[in-house]
């Protein structure tokens, strides 16, 4: 059980990147964990080509900018990371020692957790079919990892955007049978890969089905049928081994609310004083806390962590004086 | 419009509860945010950028609403529940002309 750094942060995005650099300024070391394959959270995730307008000091700042130029701040306190896993169970190892598991089992331990955990991890949206999650494993799959998994079955792919053409077309030469549900008759995607599906299905290899969308899913215990309904024309059954629905994704708290924390209104309730949870050593920053008058802002984030690891220092080194300094004073000294 | 320069609007939420909301016409708000000033289980996840489609409703007047956009056509392509009166509450700007709009809450999937 080697200690993996000071902090563990749970949550990559901007407040889980900014906490690196205040934790170096007091010589603490931090490793973050990330369930999607980037930093950046949802600023990567969701909208790296939207303008931010409140950050101070940048009337206006690119979101992914704001990520490569937070990067670059904490480049001199070498954070870890540990990227496209999603921590899943916390369990105290020892006096002052955490064990943080992933989804892929990768063990990491450290005194402080931190979780920056935003709005939760990234899941793929399900589609509000009754009796769906009858049928994951079992035909029915949000992810595709590994095309080959497909080869010479018959396969329904649903939603419209760009992981749902992308995905339909690689899988027209694998699959036996492609078919594709979509809602409208117009699709949302690169216009390359829009192209690419109609003249796939011109020549017969793959089936489009329009302003449609999967309602129910038949089998017994394995999937067999996909009920489509076509608007204004009812539904038919068509006979499937796979069904994808591809609707992107939608953040979930997951596994961080099973941690013996205090929940409100799906969020972590901290103390103010220094956003501390109520277990020792774990706190919460970012729009993953809630106390009176709480704002979901980047920059009370940034307030948060700043405050947080003041705390974590004399939590972790109860007999060491805490001394701040100023950067303009003593500039940035890395590890 | 009263004489305050605010306006009424009325969402129904998911338990079939329907509210009025006051909300001004000056301060650039959309339905999201004034449904989330009265504290309606609404959670404009993606802060109003038409990303996330949990400020989906329905529109129940009839109201002459601004077309969508293309962020906007695009969320509700991505969305469930979506119905011919579906818009984003993000992209309703609350000005003078929605004085009296009715609204429902869309349900929320998992």
């Amino acid at each position: 059980m080697e200690k993996t750094a000071d902090i563990l942060i749970v949550g990559a995005g901007p407040v889980g990147l900014f906490t690196v650099f205040e934790a170096g300024l007091l010589k603490l070391t931090c490793h973050l964990i990330d369930s999607l394959p980037q930093p950046g959270g949802q600023l990567t995730e969701i909208y790296p080509k939207k303008p931010i307008y409140d950050i101070p000091g940048y009337p206006s700042v690119l979101a992914g900018d704001l990520v490569d130029n937070l990067m670059e701040q904490i480049a001199p306190f070498k954070p870890g990371f540990t990227l496209g896993e999603r921590a899943e169970s916390l369990e105290q190892v020892g006096e002052k020692m955490y064990k943080v598991t992933t989804n892929r089992g990768t063990e990491l331990f450290a005194p402080v957790i931190a979780i920056a955990g935003g709005l939760g991890s990234f899941e793929p949206r399900k589609p509000p079919i009754d009796n769906i999650a009858d049928y994951e494993d079992a035909g029915v799959d949000y992810i595709i990892k590994d095309p080959e998994k497909f080869r010479g079955k018959r396969v329904l792919v649903a939603g419209g955007g760009d992981s749902a053409l992308d995905w339909t077309i690689i899988l027209a030469d694998i699959a036996d049978e492609v078919t594709m549900v979509h809602r409208r008759t117009s699709f949302r995607g690169a216009i390359d890969s829009v192209e690419k599906v109609m003249e796939l299905t011109k020549s017969g290899k793959v089936k489009l089905i329009t302003e449609a969308q999967a309602v129910g899913l038949k089998g017994d215990g394995q999937l067999t049928h996909v009920t489509i309904e076509v608007d204004n024309q009812g539904t038919h059954d068509l006979a499937v081994d796979y069904f994808i629905p591809l609707f992107g994704l939608s953040p979930k708290l997951g596994p961080i609310g099973d941690w013996g924390l205090e929940i409100k209104d799906n969020a972590i309730v901290v103390d103010t004083f220094d956003y501390a949870t109520n277990r020792p050593g774990i706190y919460a920053i970012g729009d993953v806390n809630t106390y009176p008058g709480k704002l979901k802002l980047i920059l009370c984030g940034f307030h948060e962590g700043t405050l947080m690891v003041q705390s974590a220092f004399k939590y972790i080194y109860p007999d060491q004086k805490l001394s701040f300094k100023y950067t303009t004073v003593a500039g940035v000294n890395g590890f | 419009m009263n004489e305050n320069g605010n306006i009424n609007i009325m969402v129904t939420d998911r338990e079939g509860i329907a509210h009025t909301l006051e909300a001004p016409t000056d301060m650039s708000l959309n339905v999201m945010e004034v449904c989330k000033m009265y504290q309606l289980p609404v959670e404009g996840t993606c802060g109003g950028m038409a990303l996330c489609a949990s400020c989906h409703v329905y529109v129940l007047s009839d109201h002459e609403l601004h077309p969508m956009n293309e962020d906007e056509e695009n969320m509700l392509d991505q969305a469930f529940f979506v119905k011919g009166n579906s818009r984003l509450g993000c992209q309703l700007k609350i000005t003078e002309e929605l004085d009296g709009l009715s609204l429902q809450l869309a349900p929320v999937g998992e």
